[in-house]
């Protein structure tokens, strides 16, 4: 077990350098230099000379690259070429939005798509198998762009019952403690007694956290319904319903339990999806977080903001994937490596 | 086939068509699909006006009005004329990006797969760095260096979907070349080349056919998705994801701007999923849930 945990953990370690080589040579791919576009078109070529110097494009690419490693090694990202922001530390203000939204999403995600797997699978072949499968494969086809902007459409432009983005109401200021605004709207509440911020919060997170929610939803219910049809059919069930248990308890207590392992391992790899594809979401939702912070950085074509966001969104990938692998060998004893 | 006394034998391929056809959900994928291809073929014929012809006394024109079946556009352009192009534009980037994964992935799987070694070992390195890249963002780097263009973002889709391809092709590759039936090939003096091509490689299709209708669907979402992040098809283009993010303007007054061509995009993807769902029950009994 714990030459396994080791053994993962070193592979990681090559996975990670690569990430972050792959990102700083797709630079290249691009067709402009970074000075020029940074100075507009009109600059003079000793004005450009000098932020190439600055910025240290001049170098040979292998030492540019050992230098962008070194500093990595060192947590430094460098600075924005566009606004000089030091891009560790813009990365490190915005993780929280992204996580909290990430995590949302996936609590309701994960409790309904047990709920719908299981009541496929419990149900199977009926009408409410069909509609929960149907509506999975529904799931993973809906574009998470379009499905955001009509929930928009429908329950903050029409309905008027959720605000059409942002974290929290535009009136309100709140010192950050954890960053994770619903949970600093808790302690709001014991600290002054104040239930707006929580609320507010809430109020926001909801629709982007839905609509985040669908793919893994979906994917969920499959791998539920799958894994509690294998489970229904063997013979321990029967003895179970044999002694005359409430169909609730061998559904939940007796069946449940045993397909939970491929469930979890499915919640823990769509988490890692989920962190890394807000890009869309928070887009739409103007959230504040790491995938709206990405794609200004690459609309601005601000490469060292890009490289620095890609290879940080990439490392939590790798991270998740990793953590999901070692309680994957933890909780199945007869995995053993 | 001819020999009365065999009454029913059918070929592989009848005998899966038959069982492709119980299942009702593949059925329909597979008219999705096909209706799509119909729809994107005759569009000239079928669109009842031009799709980047603008009109603006027809601004916003609601659906069912003058005309218009899903509407106008800001610039007094058909929608319906805009998705009936679009699903040409939809369908070709799905082609040439499975077509780039296929082609690449196929030959790296194939090849290292094939003979092992040092190569194969670097190869498969590099393929796990690249599935270790969340994929979406992968393809937004791509788009982001080279230039926001749809032939980018071909390339970009196409790249992504390298590693999948090449791991399936290659454990497909492992479990054949060991098959008596290579063993047999080689010892009569079959090349290298007759080996992998005539032998080995019909024989990892169906695993292959099915993960290729699976990234057509995952294609055509990435596309839309990138040039509405306006990082694939640019104006005047009738792009499904293009058309959702121009009418994101209009998203309290006009709601069938965005509606239609996302819906259009969730069809098609979903004609595609149900498809490659269906093909895999039929083709790949180990690969069934």
């Amino acid at each position: 077990m714990g030459r396994y945990i080791a053994k993962r953990f070193l592979l990681v370690i090559p996975t990670i350098l690569g990430v972050i080589t792959l990102v700083f040579f797709l630079r290249f791919l691009s067709p402009g230099d970074p000075a020029r576009l940074m100075l507009g078109e009109r600059a003079t070529p000793d004005a450009v000379r000098v932020l190439r110097a600055e910025w240290g494009l001049d170098r040979p690419k292998a030492e540019q690259y050992l230098v962008y490693m070194g500093k990595v090694l060192r947590l430094d990202l460098g600075r924005s070429y566009k606004n000089g922001d030091p891009v560790a530390q813009e990365i490190l203000t915005r993780f929280p939005a992204t996580v909290e939204l990430s995590v949302v999403s996936m609590v309701i995600a994960s409790v309904l798509g047990i709920l719908a797997g299981v009541v496929a699978a419990t149900r199977r072949n009926t009408v409410a198998d069909f509609v929960a499968m149907v509506g999975s494969l529904v799931g993973v086809s809906v574009p998470i762009f379009w499905l955001g902007l009509i929930l928009i459409i429908v329950f903050a432009v029409n309905l008027n019952l959720f605000p059409t983005g942002g974290r929290l109401d535009g009136r309100m200021l709140m010192v950050p403690i954890t960053g994770f605004y619903t949970l600093d709207g808790l302690l709001y509440i014991f600290r002054e007694h104040d239930f707006s911020y929580f609320l507010s919060a809430l109020h926001h997170i909801i629709l982007p956290a839905v609509a985040l929610a669908t793919v893994p939803l979906a994917v969920i219910a499959r791998v539920t319904r799958s894994a509690m049809l294998e489970i229904m059919g063997q013979d321990y069930i029967r003895t179970a319903r044999a002694k005359g248990l409430p169909e609730r308890t061998v559904i939940w207590s007796h069946a449940f339990r045993n397909a939970l392992l491929p469930v979890i391992t499915i919640i823990g790899i769509e988490f890692g999806y989920n962190l890394a594809g807000t890009v869309l979401t928070e887009t739409i939702f103007a959230w504040p977080g790491i995938g709206n912070w990405l794609y200004t950085a690459v609309l601005s074509r601000d490469y060292l903001a890009v490289q620095g966001g890609v290879a940080f969104v990439s490392i939590a990938f790798i991270l998740i994937n990793l953590l999901v692998d070692v309680m994957y060998a933890y909780v199945n004893p007869r995995i053993r490596y | 086939m001819a020999d009365p006394s065999v009454t029913r034998d059918l070929s592989p391929f009848q005998e899966q068509w038959l069982q492709f056809r119980q299942s009702r959900s593949a059925v329909l994928g597979l008219f999705i699909v096909v209706l799509f291809f119909l729809l994107a073929l005759f569009a000239p014929m079928i669109a009842p006006a031009d799709p980047i012809a603008q009109n603006l006394e027809a601004q916003l024109t609601r659906p069912l009005h003058g005309g218009y079946l899903f509407g106008a556009d800001d610039l007094g352009r058909d929608i319906l004329s805009r998705i009936l192009f679009g699903a040409r534009i939809s369908l070709l980037v799905g082609a040439i990006s499975v077509s780039i994964s296929l082609a690449i992935g196929g030959a790296v799987g194939l090849l290292s797969g094939y003979f092992g070694g040092l190569a194969d070992l670097l190869v498969m390195r590099l393929i796990d760095i690249m599935l270790a890249f969340p994929s979406i963002l992968l393809a937004i780097v791509i788009c982001a260096a080279m230039g926001p263009s749809l032939q980018n973002a071909m390339i970009a889709i196409g790249v992504i979907g390298i590693p999948s391809i090449a791991r399936i092709v290659r454990a497909s590759v492992l479990a054949e070349k060991e098959m008596d039936y290579v063993t047999a090939e080689r010892s009569l003096g079959a090349s290298h080349l007759r080996l992998v091509f005539s032998a080995i490689l019909p024989n990892c299709l169906a695993p292959l056919i099915v993960q290729a209708t699976l990234a057509y669907a995952g294609a055509i979402i990435s596309a839309a998705g990138l040039s509405f992040l306006g990082l694939g098809a640019q104006p005047p283009t009738p792009e499904w994801g293009f058309m959702v993010s121009s009418g994101m303007e209009y998203i309290s007054t006009a709601w069938w701007v965005i509606t239609f061509p996302g819906l259009a995009i969730l069809v098609a993807v979903l004609g595609f999923n149900l498809l490659g769902d269906g093909l895999r029950d039929v083709l790949d009994p180990r690969m069934k849930e």
